[in-house]
């Protein structure tokens, strides 16, 4: 899975239908795969989350409430993606580089492995707006990582590279610059020698999915999205001509 | 260990191999996002690299407002 979209894949209504028709791929490719790799073919990096100005003018154009239900059911969209990506027999690696932000943060996090360049910062700025991570970010990153690591990165909502995130065990390895892809097909070809269902098996008992927590994300993203700081963060932030936006 | 002088001297070396500007066009006191022409997702980048090459880790809420190499030198002296 290729993510490909001007300027930094942000992930707005056109890249969750990519990732829709990804998930519907790999839900029907049977025997036919043993892994899938997903990776952004932009420079910048694999994914600076959600789409903020679209999140942002298409809230505008509608009532409180039906705003929210607009978000809700975004986020119940990218939820069941997620959940399609984390649940999949198949071994999923995310081959990341640069900017690794929220909701593409979130998506890295969905794979059984992560192959970060250098390059990579992982991130989730969602407090700076008044928001918390809504595509499945802290349930995710509390199944992988020690709680003290993930109020960190939650709290202060600094960045980390890409050797930080290993030493916490985030990353499964680290790679020079430009060769996630390459690397990440080595360990598809590694995969590949085991037996499918026993990997698929071992999987399912190792990665545990917490439904219940997610389910809770989307209700708790929602009672803060109608906050009006939110509005004010989004507005600051789309409206912004600061050369650092990102670092409020 | 590096003196205050040698930490920014490879900053500005490291700053215009990686944005390709010439390193006689860099001093300290500029402000790094006019002289190398970057934004913050540049900046980040910069960031990376200056935290591979010296081998630290920088939180980025300490470089806010941050913009001349100096100062930056200076953030990166007290994790050396």
């Amino acid at each position: 899975m290729a993510l490909h979209r001007d300027p930094c894949n942000e992930i707005g209504s056109a890249t969750l239908e990519d990732l829709e028709r990804f998930a519907t791929a790999i839900e029907s490719v049977g025997d036919e795969a043993h892994a899938v790799i997903l990776y952004s073919k932009l420079s910048c990096g694999f994914c600076a989350g959600a789409d903020l100005r679209e999140l942002y003018h298409s809230s505008r154009e509608m009532e409180g409430k039906a705003a929210v239900q607009g978000v809700r059911g975004f986020l119940e969209r990218i939820h069941r993606v997620m959940n399609i990506i984390d649940a999949s027999p198949l071994t999923t690696i995310a081959a990341v580089h640069g900017v690794t932000f929220g909701g593409g943060f979130e998506l890295a996090l969905v794979c059984d492995l992560i192959v970060a360049d250098k390059t990579t910062r992982f991130c989730f700025p969602e407090l700076r707006l008044g928001l918390i991570p809504g595509f499945g970010g802290i349930p995710r990153l509390k199944r992988d990582l020690g709680n003290g690591v993930v109020r960190d990165l939650l709290l202060t909502g600094r960045s980390f590279n890409a050797t930080k995130a290993q030493s916490v065990g985030l990353v499964s390895q680290v790679v020079a610059e430009g060769e996630a892809l390459k690397v990440a097909r080595a360990t598809a070809s590694q995969v590949k020698k085991f037996d499918r269902g026993t990997a698929a098996i071992a999987k399912k008992f190792i990665k545990p999915i917490p439904y219940e927590e997610l389910r809770r994300e989307i209700d708790l993203f929602c009672e803060l999205f109608v906050q009006p700081a939110v509005e004010a963060g989004l507005k600051k932030f789309v409206e912004s001509t600061d050369a650092q936006p990102y670092l409020p | 260990m590096r003196n205050p002088d040698q930490t920014l001297d490879e900053i500005l070396n490291l700053s215009a191999a990686h944005f390709k500007v010439p390193r006689e066009k860099l001093s300290p006191d500029d402000d790094f996002f006019k002289t190398l022409r970057i934004d913050s997702l540049q900046a980040l980048d910069l960031l990376t690299r200056l935290e591979n090459h010296f081998g630290i880790e920088l939180p980025d809420y300490e470089l806010q407002g941050v913009s001349d190499f100096r100062t930056l030198a200076s953030r990166i002296q007290s994790r050396l």
